[in-house]
């Protein structure tokens, strides 16, 4: 599904490594907590796996793509398969939610019928089909956070990374957000989740990646 | 994408508007120009006249003329050209002694023509020589300059015009430049995004281009008007040209904007 061998990551010739000689896999159908502290490297990590930036040296296969080897024109067709949750949720002011959500579908060239009942529906799982019309200034941060974590799953993605996505929340919102994502998982999507919230990982057993300074720290 | 916010909405069709309006214009000199020329070359075809003295005949003297450097071909004028000639000053001049007229076509209009009326009068004294044909020919050819001069001008417009477009997308790519890379993220193609960019900008341009060519046509009409005297008829205004300008605005905004996007694009991975 996703696998790095000895990947570093600059984000500038001469800058240092924001990542280090990574090496790991992410099974099809998995759950990973992706731990560490502030600066560690989780969120280079999912950025690279969001195919936002590329890796300076090592090789990654994501979804059975080879990033080294892929032409620019195959990525596009590749991240509409990632779904991704943002810490700052990253929706569009100008769109009302329903519109925020229905996006993927539309970049994926879904017909405007179909996408329109997908994304109420999806709307409607996350507990915000009364607020379809909404723009998303007008919700609350857990809110925002469920509408983001709609649009993020809502073209069925094989792999859903999620950055922080309970920081910026209060711990009912916080573990409301997590039960979708495990849901998300239960139908079959791999999960990748960066925190740095300890007692949140423990509260959701699940295998679990260390960072610190931009390197896999050995378990134990 | 928010692009009503984020592309100028007045601004740009105002601009192009303008470019449209000189468009139309230097359109309209050229066509002008054109037809300048057109008439003049015909005047200029016989560069020069030449009135021979009563004693001397006509066949000799255009063989003397014919050897001059610089001539090109001397052709004596028959006596029913010459009252042709004269009709629309004198009337009928059937019964009106006529002196022997030789029409010079020259080989080329050098400075070297300047020379030519001194070597006519020595060839053939108490000649006169009527050298019009050269200030026409040179009317002609600053006709002719002034048609290229339109052109370039019209090109300049264009050039402009997509600079000029190019600016405002690039406006507009720095005001949404987190929705092109949240768009890019989800996995839209350049293509895809640019096309939406270029739809905007083709419209307001277009729109543009529209007001433009209304803003031109009562002045392509009225230098119509100016020019007819001096073609001695109506000159045909570019009018299709004039209606096929706001497309030409549209489809140079989009091409511009297109590329514009899908470069700026490159930057992403």
């Amino acid at each position: 599904m996703v696998r790095l061998e000895d990947v570093t990551l600059r984000y500038r010739p001469d800058a240092g490594a924001a990542l280090s000689g990574l090496s790991c896999d992410f099974p099809a159908g998995s759950f990973t907590w992706l731990m560490g502290p502030s600066g560690a490297g989780k969120s280079s990590l999912l950025k690279m796996l969001q195919l936002a930036v590329r890796p300076s040296s090592g090789r990654l296969d994501i979804l059975g793509t080879s990033i080294q080897t892929a032409r620019r024109s195959d990525l596009p067709g590749l991240r509409r398969r990632i779904g991704v949750v943002f810490q700052d949720f990253r929706l569009l002011p100008h769109l009302d939610v329903l519109e925020n959500v229905a996006l993927p579908l539309r970049i994926a060239g879904r017909a405007e019928r179909q996408l329109l009942a997908d994304a109420t529906e999806m709307l409607r799982w996350v507990g915000l089909g009364e607020r379809m019309k909404h723009r998303p200034e007008a919700l609350s941060g857990g809110e925002q956070q469920r509408v983001a974590l709609a649009r993020a799953v809502v073209a069925r993605p094989a792999l859903l990374l999620a950055d922080e996505p309970t920081s910026n929340l209060d711990e009912q919102q916080a573990r409301r957000v997590v039960a979708l994502l495990r849901e998300m998982h239960r139908l079959g999507s791999t999960v990748i989740v960066a925190t740095h919230n300890e007692q949140l990982a423990l509260e959701h057993s699940a295998p679990a990646l260390r960072l610190a300074a931009g390197r896999l720290v050995p378990h134990g | 994408m928010g692009l009503r916010r984020a592309v100028a909405d007045r601004l740009l069709p105002g601009l192009v508007a303008a470019m449209a309006l000189l468009a139309a214009l230097a359109m309209a000199g050229a066509v002008a120009a054109a037809a300048m020329s057109a008439r003049w070359e015909g005047g200029a075809a016989a560069a020069m006249m030449v009135q021979l003295p009563t004693t001397t005949p006509p066949g000799p003297a255009a063989e003397l003329l014919a050897a001059l450097p610089g001539v090109a071909e001397a052709i004596p004028l028959d006596r029913e050209r010459l009252a042709a000639l004269l009709r629309p000053w004198l009337g009928d001049a059937a019964g009106l002694p006529l002196p022997g007229m030789i029409e010079l076509r020259l080989s080329r209009l050098g400075s070297g023509a300047e020379a030519l009326p001194a070597a006519i009068l020595a060839a053939i004294p108490g000649a006169r020589v009527e050298a019009h044909g050269i200030w026409v020919a040179r009317l002609s050819a600053l006709a002719r300059s002034l048609q290229a001069l339109a052109w370039l001008v019209l090109g300049l417009v264009a050039g402009v015009a997509a600079a000029m477009v190019a600016v405002a997308t690039r406006a507009g790519i720095a005001a949404r430049r987190a929705t092109i890379t949240i768009l890019h993220d989800m996995g839209a193609t350049d293509g895809a995004i640019a096309r939406r960019f270029a739809a905007r900008i083709g419209w307001l341009a277009g729109a543009g281009g529209l007001l433009g060519a209304a803003l031109a046509a009562p002045l392509l009409w009225l230098l119509g008007g100016l020019a007819a005297p001096l073609l001695g008829e109506a000159l045909a205004m570019p009018w299709l040209g004039l209606a096929t300008l706001p497309m030409v605005a549209g489809g140079i905004a989009w091409a511009t904007a297109h590329a514009t996007v899908r470069l700026w694009l490159r930057h992403l991975p």
